[in-house]
C-alpha cells in the first residue's frame, strides 16, 4: 500500500475530501517558500484545478514545483483531479494536464469535497490499483 | 489650523488606498484575476442562431422558458443592487471590496443578458406578461424575501454570506435546469452557451464568498460557530420548501419535476460545501440525469472513472493547457 499526496488551498475542499477518505496522505505546503516535501514511496496525487478560463494555469504552482523535481515525479503513479463541473469544459482540468505531462493515468475526477459515492469508489479503486501495481512490479 | 484627518462624528473615515502589491489574502488576487479574465457581454454570444430553434418550441415551452428567465433576472437584479453591495460593506480587506465590485457589475451583466435573449427570440407582449407573472408569483417573491431579510438584517456579516451563497449556488438552479435541458436536446444551444457563462461566474462567486465565510468563522467561538451552522441549515430548509413549490408549479406540466429536484439537491449540497459544511441530501437523492451533467460541462470527459475499468487514458486534456511556463519538462 502506497501513499497519497494532495494540494488544498485555503478553501479546504480537497482537505475535507481527504479527511473523509481516511487514508494516510501528505498535504503539500500552501506557501511556496516552505521546505519541499521529501517523498520516498510511490504515490497518487490529488489535485484541484485553478485555471484562468482558457485552461492555462490549471495546475497550482505548488504542484508544478513538486512535479518539476525528477525524483518526486518518478514516484508519481496516477492522478485524481478535483474541481467543479460549473467550470464547463475545464472541469477538473488539472487532473488531465498532469496525466498528460507526466504520462500517468488519470484515475478519477470529483467535485469540491466529493460525495459519499466518490469516497467509496476511490477507496476501492486505490486498493485495486496498488494491488495491481504490486503484482506487476 | 483644522486637522482634516481627525475623525468627525457622522462622517466616514477616509479609506486606505488599495495596494495590490501588498496582499493580506492571496485569494483576493487569485479570484480577481479569474473574474476579470472571465469578463464577457451577451453580445459575444450569437443568440440569433437560436431563432429557428425557438420557433420549434410549443407555446407552453416558450412561456415556461420566458418565465424561468424572468425569475433568474430577479435573482441577478437582487445580487447586483443589494447582495454584492451589502457584502462590500463587510469586506475585511480593500482587495476584497474591489473583487466584490466586479461581482456586482457582472450581476448587472447577467440580469441584462436575459433581456438580450428576450429581444432576440421573443415578442414584447409575451415578455411583458412574464415579468408581470414574476412580480406576482408567490414562490418567487417568497424566496427573494427570505434572502433580502438576511441582507437587511444588519449586524451579521456571516448570515449575509450564507444567504448570498445559497442564492448563487442553490436558488439559481431551478432556473438553470431548463436551458441545460433544452441544450441536451440540441435546442437553444446558443442560449445555453450564454447560461454556461453565467453558471461559471456564479461558481466563482459562491466559492469566494464561501471562502470568506470560512475565514470569518475560524475566528469565532465554538458556540457561535454552532449557532451559525444551525442558522445556515434552517435557512436552507426554508429555501428548499419554497424551491420545491416553485419547481412543481413550473415543471409539473412538462413532467420534469422529479428530474429538476435531483438537480436542486445536488446543488444544495454543493452550496453547503462552498461554506465548508457537509452535504445534506444523501447520494441517491442527488443522482442528476447524465444528460444534464453533460450539458453542464460538455467535453470534459464525463464521469471519468479509470477505477471502474474503462482502461488507461492519459490522452485527454487540451494541448494549450500544458503550455504553462512554470513546467520545467
Ligand atoms: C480562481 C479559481 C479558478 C478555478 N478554476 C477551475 C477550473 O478551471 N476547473 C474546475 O473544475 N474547477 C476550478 N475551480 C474550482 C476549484 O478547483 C474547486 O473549488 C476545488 O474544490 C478547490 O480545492 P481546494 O479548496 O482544496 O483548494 C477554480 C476555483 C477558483 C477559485
Ligand atoms: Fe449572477
Ligand atoms: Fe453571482
Amino acid at each position: 500500500m502506497s501513499g497519497l499526496v494532495y494540494f488544498s488551498s485555503g478553501s479546504g475542499n480537497t482537505q475535507r475530501f481527504v479527511e473523509k477518505l481516511g487514508l494516510p496522505a501528505t498535504r503539500l505546503p500552501i506557501r511556496a517558500s516552505a521546505a519541499p516535501l521529501t517523498l520516498e514511496a510511490p504515490f497518487v496525487l490529488i489535485c484541484p484545478t485553478y485555471s484562468d478560463g482558457e485552461g492555462r494555469g490549471a495546475v497550482p504552482k505548488q504542484v508544478i514545483a513538486l512535479l518539476n523535481r525528477p525524483e518526486a515525479r518518478s514516484l508519481l503513479r496516477g492522478v485524481i483531479g478535483a474541481g467543479n463541473r460549473n467550470f464547463g469544459a475545464q472541469f477538473a482540468l488539472a487532473g488531465s494536464v498532469i496525466a498528460r505531462k507526466c504520462r500517468v493515468p488519470l484515475l478519477y475526477k470529483f467535485e469540491l469535497a466529493g460525495t459519499q459515492t466518490d469516497i467509496i469508489r476511490i477507496r476501492d479503486g486505490l486498493d485495486l490499483f496498488w494491488g495491481r501495481a504490486k503484482a506487476t512490479a | 489650523m483644522k486637522d482634516l484627518n481627525a475623525p468627525r462624528p457622522g462622517l466616514r473615515a477616509v479609506p486606505r488606498a488599495v495596494n495590490w502589491n501588498r496582499l493580506e489574502d492571496d485569494k483576493d488576487l487569485e479570484v480577481w484575476n479569474r473574474l476579470t479574465s472571465n469578463f464577457w457581454l451577451p453580445e459575444k454570444v450569437p443568440l440569433s442562431n437560436d431563432i429557428q430553434s425557438w420557433s420549434q418550441l410549443t407555446q407552453q415551452e416558450q412561456t415556461l422558458t420566458i418565465r424561468v428567465f424572468t425569475g433568474l433576472t430577479l435573482l441577478d437584479t437582487i445580487q447586483n443592487a443589494v447582495g454584492a453591495p451589502t457584502l462590500m460593506a463587510d469586506a475585511v480587506t480593500p482587495h476584497e471590496e474591489a473583487v466584490l465590485s466586479n461581482v456586482a457589475f457582472m450581476e448587472a451583466v447577467h440580469a441584462r443578458s436575459y433581456s438580450s435573449v428576450f429581444s432576440t427570440l421573443c415578442n414584447t407582449a409575451d415578455v411583458d406578461e412574464a415579468f408581470r407573472w414574476s412580480s406576482e408569483n408567490e414562490h418567487l417573491q417568497a424566496k427573494a424575501r427570505l434572502i433580502l431579510d438576511e441582507y437587511d438584517a444588519t449586524g451579521s456579516p456571516l448570515r449575509k454570506k450564507v444567504a448570498s451563497v445559497f442564492l448563487e449556488s442553490f436558488l439559481f438552479y431551478s432556473g438553470f435546469y431548463l436551458p441545460m435541458h433544452w441544450s441536451s436536446r440540441a435546442r437553444l444551444t446558443n442560449t445555453a452557451d450564454l447560461i454556461r457563462l453565467i453558471i461559471r461566474d456564479e461558481a466563482i462567486h459562491g466559492y469566494y464568498i464561501g471562502y470568506k465565510f470560512q475565514r470569518a468563522l475560524a475566528g469565532l467561538s465554538e458556540a457561535e460557530r454552532t449557532e451559525i451552522k444551525d442558522f445556515a441549515f434552517a435557512l436552507l430548509f426554508d429555501l428548499y420548501e419554497v424551491e420545491s413549490r416553485y419547481t412543481e408549479q413550473l415543471y409539473d406540466p412538462l413532467g420534469l419535476t422529479e428530474d429538476v429536484k435531483h438537480f436542486l439537491h445536488y446543488n444544495a449540497n454543493k452550496a453547503l460545501q462552498n461554506l465548508g459544511y457537509e452535504a445534506l441530501f444523501p447520494d441517491d437523492a442527488v443522482q442528476v440525469n447524465p444528460a444534464i451533467m453533460a450539458a453542464l460541462s460538455p467535453g470534459s470527459d464525463e464521469n471519468h472513472d479509470f477505477f471502474s475499468g474503462s482502461g488507461s487514458s492519459y490522452v485527454i486534456g487540451k494541448a494549450v493547457a500544458t503550455e504553462d511556463s512554470d513546467w520545467d519538462f
